[in-house]
């Protein structure tokens, strides 16, 4: 049978439970300032001191290796911080990129030098990383890419521009993703990552405003940027197959069907005691759907942790959560009887305004639902 | 997993498939008894799987005994395994239960039951709705209150009034009308945690598994029939189109068994409603949703008798509706999460 499953994730502990338990004190505390429509940003929503006292908690890198600042814990125990952080509307943005991937493929295929510099500093919630993969030609065509690396004495000589790029204005570093060799017959040979230090002379930044006015992303332009030959990351020409392993960590976890729990809370908050049987079958059903979600979710934490291959399963849980991320704006609009305005002091109805104009984004960030799906037909072996 | 659940697991595979052939489903839904699969069945031990061993079953796990069940759904099994083992767990070795297949009552909304001490004796009355294989079993194991107290009976079918009807798998569901004396030996009080919503929640469990072994078999039919399918010069699974409709129904049908998963999960553990409500919310959904994909697939040959892809769909179709829909077990959900308060429904979803 070609199935797709998604194994028992693994029992929660006492040392879980216990976690769960400090990371709710910590929000209910650290947390209190904020509004509902900032903690609807999700892990958009970035708050360097914030980052800095999670990491004091231990709660950045949780997984890696101690030598190199991480804390040595399980894939569970990380991804409850994880979930309890995008429950409570946190803003976990500043070090969400670095601590989901750009340290994971640092300790996969950095150097020891690499390692001993950038890790424990990502950990110390010191270093923010963004990605340079998308380009004016080359949004779900990845291979499409064109800014390139030219070997010159002592490094690399890169040109063309990124777009796209989240948090370009906050973020230390950059992995970027470029072509290295011109003369490769794979589509997908010839690329490689580098670590790119955000004030390096040749690179500028321009803020991309979205349409609700808000700056999350940004173009970057390479002109005759120097790069030293110490900034590659893993092998030139590995790119491809280094990017694809990042994606598993990328798309299959709790930011795929929580970034819209804000509004749901909200949404039920704003009805009080008025919540008629339509609206608890709404409610339920979005329940139903968020508890199979986060099991499978938890499932690939498993997998992860086992060293196991998830992409496929990733895909899946990222197509889901994120139709589900959608749905959920269009069924609470039936339910609470109110328009969507950013300004208004009402909580639901300014959480409600913000919701609406970033669900597109949800389906398109971090691999498009049409890829996705292109994904989960190859796992079935159609292509 | 145990190596008890991969024996048990290998052994369904290999039961259910070798039995479950098409003359077997077609002379099913014709309205023969299958005896001689449910013989295998019993054989196995699978039939009083939940049965304790003194009173004669084989005392599996639950998880154990809804894999099984999530198997011999996977081959459109036309037998009433599921209300075989749900009359075990009824009865729980305190009223002693005849061989051959079985079922329950009640197993759907609209039902009245009213059960009285009569002397050293009982009078069970009232009417049961779209009880699953009335006809066949040989005996019903009813659940009524008498008292203010939880009991089970055993009936003889032959003492009631069975007005036969069918799902939309042509799976017997009759209405049952009881009208009858019980003697001493046919009544008992029910074990513990055994109740009107248990029994429905462990139904719902049952159906969920059901349906999730249902649409993986859909999928691997589809599938089948994508790649084989020529229009245009190529297989119609090449066409980005019709990739990406499969690609939803295995993320369905991935989710599907998940929340089987969870279900099972959460009524080996004391019958906890709420994982179990999910499921069958989940589970139905994505029935409804699978089913459309399989037959848009399929096109036209999918909608004829000829085709075995109506075995599968049929019963998804079916089996989203019974032992509660999906708005049903939403509805208890949306309850206690309204009842809990909107500041808590993240707790509410991480406990359950």
């Amino acid at each position: 049978m070609t199935q797709l499953t998604f194994a028992p994730p693994p029992p929660d502990t006492e040392a879980t439970e216990k976690l769960r338990a400090d990371v709710r004190a910590f929000v209910a505390v650290e947390l209190a300032h904020m509004t509902p429509r900032q903690r609807a940003s999700s892990w958009s929503g970035r708050d360097p001191a914030f980052s800095r006292k999670m990491a004091e908690k231990g709660w950045i890198g949780m997984t890696w290796p101690k030598k190199y600042g991480g804390h040595e814990r399980s894939a569970l125990e990380r991804y409850v911080v994880l979930e309890e952080m995008l429950a409570a509307g946190a803003p976990v943005g500043a070090h969400w990129i670095a601590d989901r991937q750009s340290a994971p493929s640092i300790l996969r295929f950095g150097t020891e030098e690499q390692k001993q510099f950038f890790v424990p500093k990502i950990a110390r919630g010191e270093l923010f990383f963004c990605i340079g993969m998308s380009e004016p030609d080359s949004g779900s065509d990845l291979a499409a890419t064109r800014t390139r690396a030219t070997a010159v004495e002592g490094g690399f000589k890169v040109n063309g521009t990124k777009v796209w790029t989240s948090g370009a204005h906050v973020a230390h570093y950059m992995i970027l993703f470029c072509r290295t060799d011109s003369k490769s017959d794979d589509r997908h040979g010839g690329v490689s990552q580098f670590i790119v230090d955000m004030k390096t002379p040749g690179l500028k930044i321009s803020p991309i405003y979205d349409l609700s006015h808000e700056h999350h992303f940004n173009e970057v332009v390479f002109e005759d940027m120097f790069l030293p030959t110490s900034a590659l990351l893993g092998n030139q020409g590995d790119g491809w197959k280094q990017v694809t392993g990042e994606l598993a960590y990328e798309r299959s976890g709790p930011d795929r069907f929580l970034s819209t729990f804000t509004l749901l809370i909200e949404g039920f908050a704003m009805l009080g005691d008025n919540v008629d049987d339509r609206a608890k079958i709404a409610l339920g059903r979005i329940i139903a759907h968020l508890m199979t979600l986060r099991r499978m979710s938890r499932s690939i934490a498993g997998m992860l942790q086992r060293g196991e291959d998830p992409a496929v399963h990733a895909a899946i849980v990222k197509e889901l959560g994120t139709s589900l991320e959608q749905e959920m704006v269009e069924v609470l609009r039936l339910i609470v009887d109110a328009e969507p305005d950013g300004k208004s002091d009402n909580p639901y109805v300014a959480v409600l305004a913000h919701t609406i104009l970033h669900a597109p984004s949800f389906s398109l960030r971090g691999g498009t639902r049409e890829i996705l799906r292109g994904m989960i037909a190859r796992g079935l072996g159609l292509r | 997993m145990s190596e008890t659940t991969d024996l048990i697991r290998d052994m369904a595979e290999k039961l259910f498939g070798a039995a479950c052939d098409r003359s077997v489903l077609s002379a099913a839904e014709n309205g023969a008894f299958q005896t001689a699969l449910w013989q295998e069945i019993a054989d196995a031990g699978l039939a009083g799987a939940l049965l304790p061993e003194s009173a004669g079953g084989s005392s599996l796990a639950i998880e154990d005994a809804l894999a099984a069940l999530r198997i011999s759904a996977s081959h459109a099994a036309p037998v009433p395994l599921a209300e075989t083992m749900l009359a075990g767990w009824l009865a729980g070795g305190s009223l002693a239960l005849p061989e051959g297949p079985l079922t329950i009552a009640p197993a759907s909304n609209g039902s009245t039951l009213s059960l009285k001490k009569n002397g050293a004796a009982w009078r069970l009355e009232g009417r049961a709705k779209r009880v699953p294989f009335a006809r066949d079993a040989t005996a019903i194991v009813v659940l009524a209150e008498a008292d203010g107290k939880n009991m089970v009976a055993r009936v003889d079918p032959k003492l009631a009034a069975i007005e036969q009807g069918r799902n939309l798998a042509m799976e017997p569901r009759d209405d049952v009308t009881f009208d009858c004396d019980l003697g001493g030996n046919d009544v008992a009080p029910a074990g513990e945690g055994v109740n009107a919503e248990s029994l429905r929640a462990f139904g719902a469990a049952m159906r969920a598994n059901q349906i999730a072994g249902s649409l993986s078999r859909t999928l691997d039919i589809t599938l089948q029939y994508a790649n084989e399918r020529v229009q245009f010069g190529k297989p119609i699974g090449k066409f980005q189109a019709i990739q990406h409709n499969l690609a939803m129904l295995a993320a369905h049908s991935a989710a599907a068994n998940a929340a089987a998963d969870m279900a099972a999960e959460a009524a080996a553990n004391g019958m906890s409603l709420l994982p179990i409500a999910a499921a069958k919310a989940r589970c139905g959904e994505a029935a409804s949703i699978g089913a459309g994909i399989a037959h848009q697939t399929h096109g036209a040959i999918g909608f004829t008798r000829e085709h075995m892809l109506h075995y599968f769909t049929k019963r998804l179709w079916s089996w989203r509706d019974e032992f509660g829909k999906e708005s049903d077990w939403a509805l208890i959900i949306g309850r206690a999460a309204a009842k809990a308060g909107s500041k808590n429904i993240w707790s509410d979803i991480v406990t359950a």
